[in-house]
């Protein structure tokens, strides 16, 4: 008599089942991938890409999870961590505060990557960047709550959690982009370098093109009204 | 300007995505926050709140007011000591005595020019300051004649201080007696214009006991390297690093000496390098507590308005018994108070000529809890009182200093009544309510003002109790976390039993049965694990029972 084993229903398989059954199993999968990922970061990262185990809707998840806790954590972060000046605070370019610069950084990393035999391509790039990001709101949500239960005394803890959050996005954007690329660990570094290079070269072009657009705007604004004048 | 204490979202957050889309903000300083009302304070972000009125003009003193023959000409030195208060005229050489009373508020009493019994010179000139000992002793500035007298209540001569023989100070320096305190023990303190090593102090018996309390020099790493490679020439074009000197003093009734300092060096103020106000102890050291969280400096934004710009320059501070201190601002003309941890109580007045503004405050002292401002220009003395909402600002800040937490708790919610905006009155709350061991709404208050000091001292309590009357709760928790993943690993062993066991073993796949039989089988299966139990159970009652029997 042969054997079968017995399937174990657990809430997670539960709630993995639902993914699969409204987003198609692919998706779960590529998400899960990314626990993968940050624990085996050059394994992962390499799979993601080569074998390609990640998808841009997971990716795409990960990057909306970051931004929510984000701004989740201003308002129940403990005030003892986070105060917010409320009138201040602009919710959309807040969410640029964060998206900008990862769209700077995937496209100047591409950029300059792409002309020194990088093999990643312009999506995988961020794809992998997405990634790389899974330890931020895995680790800053339940720190949110956390904090709500501590004292000035016991603030270390959360910051140097907090601290070892971004650390480990750090190290594993600098991981990802080595295996995408197919790099070695001395050139990708000095790649790491040159995007933050060519980050700020996009930064003032766009500051050259939208003054010169302004000007241009004003220059054609002023010779209608002048036109309108005479005629 | 801000005290570098924890990381707000202030700006930080704005400036982020607006440097990010590469847009410049302008630096804080330039925002010329300029308030409206007389009366104001800087909130926990430095904006600022206007508020009601903390003191009121009650009048102002003029020489034709108080009945003076003599114009009062530059008036520089104002002390209150028991119930008289001295005004040194200095530009007619004389002091005047004013006295207390109960519906004029002050009237004159007397007016000298000289001294009795002096071995040279009996006159005055130029008085600056005047102090009176415990023991009614008088002593005087008399800067014109270079010295510090010593005279009885009846003007008679003591002694007198003059210039010290000490290594720091060169032969040829002119004694320039300016401001001068005594303590219990008639030590005399002193600054002396031109010597920036700190305050003079002599013993009772006019021997010099040496400088105390001198102010730190601003001092910078970047310079002592550049100066390390600069050529002498070099050196001597660059600006010199002199202490600065302080502007005035006043003993409190600790016996510590409150003095101020006019600071003109913004960036030295920004870079935390000089204190503005400082409160000396007897070696000489600053321990005024500073704990607010914007710097006890006066205005903290200085833009340029009205022909006056830089930070708040203090010509003159004093202490009252409830450790709230008062510096007046000779910049803007302005006073500005702070408790004993140096948070903001009230910042109010300006320049101009109407009552309660000033041309060129020059000295402040108080009798009780009223204030009164000397102002060299105008030559008058302005009288404030505490207004009503003032009454209960002190009201608080007295009745939770003697421990009565509730009425102090009471008084502060009137102040919160009138003025929503006052920061002090929701600490002061959070404070009583913390003492009368409310822990939950000591928190809620102490949240509002980001007090996190003390927010975390009550919310420890408020944990602790938390966990006492939920300890059920808690061990439950607590036992749940490490029993749960143990209990699963058991649940695991047992399903796999369950399948690994004769009784739901698997029919063999080969005979491809249906679901319906499948479940047919287990069904027989169970059926036959039962009967197979129940025939067991027997066999046991009955081996029970023989034995029993026997």
């Amino acid at each position: 008599m042969a054997q079968t084993t017995v399937k174990e229903k657990t809430i997670v398989s539960g709630i993995a089942g639902w993914f699969k059954k409204t987003f198609g199993p692919k998706y779960w999968d590529s998400l899960k991938f990314s626990l993968y990922c940050i624990t085996h970061p050059l394994d992962g990262f390499w799979d993601l890409t080569h074998e390609k185990r990640g998808t841009y809707a997971a990716a795409n998840t990960i990057l909306f999870l970051t931004i929510l806790v984000r701004i989740l954590a201003l308002k129940y972060t403990s005030f003892v961590f986070i105060r917010v000046y409320w009138e201040d605070i602009n919710i959309f370019l807040y969410i640029a505060s964060i998206l900008f610069p990862l769209l700077l950084f995937v496209i100047g990393n591409w950029a300059t990557t792409t002309l020194f035999d990088g093999k990643g391509k312009l999506g995988q790039v961020y794809i992998g960047t997405c990634y790389a990001l899974t330890p931020y709101p895995l680790m800053q949500f339940p720190l949110m709550i956390i904090s709500n239960v501590i004292t000035v005394n016991e603030a270390q803890f959360y910051t140097v959690l907090a601290g070892l959050s971004l650390v480990w996005c750090g190290l594993l954007i600098i991981a990802a982009m080595g295996q995408i690329h197919e790099f070695s660990g001395a050139k990708n570094i000095l790649f790491m370098i040159f995007s933050l290079f060519a980050m700020l070269v996009i930064i003032f072009i766009l500051m050259i093109f939208f003054s010169m657009v302004t000007q241009a705007l004003g220059y054609f604004y002023s010779l209608y009204r002048e036109f309108m004048f005479r005629v | 300007m801000k005290k570098p204490v924890i990381l707000t979202i202030k700006r930080i957050g704005a400036l982020m995505a607006a440097a990010a889309l590469g847009i410049m903000t302008v630096p804080m300083h330039s925002q010329a926050m300029e308030h409206r009302s007389y009366t104001y304070i800087y909130d926990y972000w430095g904006d600022v709140q206007d508020t009601p009125d903390v003191y009121e003009v009650f009048n102002v003193y003029t020489s034709a007011e108080l009945g003076l023959d003599v114009r009062m000409n530059n008036p520089s030195g104002l002390t209150v000591a028991g119930d008289k208060v001295y005004i040194c005229d200095t530009g007619n050489n004389r002091v005047v005595v004013l006295g207390t009373d109960p519906d004029l508020g002050l009237v004159l009493l007397d007016e000298f020019d000289s001294i009795k019994g002096a071995p040279d010179n009996n006159s005055l000139s130029g008085p600056t300051d005047l102090a009176v000992s415990e023991d009614g002793n008088i002593f005087i500035a008399d800067k014109g004649n270079n010295r510090i007298l010593k005279v009885d209540p009846d003007l008679h001569y003591i002694m007198e201080f003059t210039l010290p023989v000490d290594s720091a100070l060169s032969a040829d320096t002119i004694f320039l007696p300016n401001k001068i305190v005594v303590d219990t023990a008639e030590r005399v303190y002193c600054i002396c214009d031109g010597v920036n090593k700190g305050l003079l102090k002599y013993e009772p018996d006019g021997t010099f006991a040496g400088f105390i309390g001198a102010t730190k020099a601003p001092y910078d790493l970047i310079d002592y390297i550049w100066k390390k490679f600069a050529t002498q020439e070099q050196i001597d074009r660059m600006p010199v690093d002199v202490p600065t000197e302080y502007s005035n003093i006043y003993m409190d009734y600790e016996g510590f000496i409150y003095a101020s300092v006019p600071v003109s060096d913004a960036q030295a103020l920004d870079d935390l390098k000089v204190d503005s106000v400082r409160r000396l102890n007897l070696l000489g050291n600053n321990i005024l507590v500073n704990n607010g969280e914007w710097l006890n400096c006066g205005d903290i934004y200085w833009g340029s308005a009205g022909g006056y710009s830089g930070p708040s320059m203090f010509s003159d501070v004093t202490a009252m018994e409830n450790d709230i201190y008062v510096c007046l601002d000779r910049n803007r003309g302005r006073l500005f108070g702070y408790d004993d941890q140096g948070r903001m109580v009230f910042a109010f007045g300006g320049n101009g000529n109407m009552d309660g503004y000033f041309r060129r405050p020059i000295g402040i002292d108080h009798i009780g809890y009223d204030l009164l401002v000397l102002d060299s220009a105008d030559c008058s003395l302005t009288y404030f009182v505490l207004s009503d909402f003032g009454k209960n600002i002190y009201g608080a800040i007295d009745n939770f200093d003697s421990g009565k937490y509730e009425e102090s708790a009471a008084l502060w919610q009137k102040v919160l009544d009138i003025d929503g905006n006052y920061d002090l009155a929701y600490i002061g709350l959070g404070r009583a309510y913390l003492r009368q061991e409310n822990y939950a709404e000591a928190m809620k208050y102490f949240e509002i003002k980001y007090d996190d000091d003390n927010w975390s001292k009550a919310f420890k309590e408020y944990r602790k109790e938390w966990v006492q009357s939920h300890l059920f709760i808690t061990v439950l928790v607590l036992l749940l976390i490490f029993l749960v993943p143990l209990g699963i690993e058991k649940f695991r062993n047992m399903k796999i039993e369950i399948a690994t066991s004769d009784v739901f073993r698997f029919p063999d796949p080969e005979d491809n049965m249906t679901r319906a039989e499948i479940r047919e089988y287990h069904k027989k299966q169970r059926q036959e694990y039962r009967e197979r139990e129940k025939a067991k159970k027997e066999a046991r009652k009955l081996a029970k029972l023989n034995s029993s029997n026997r």
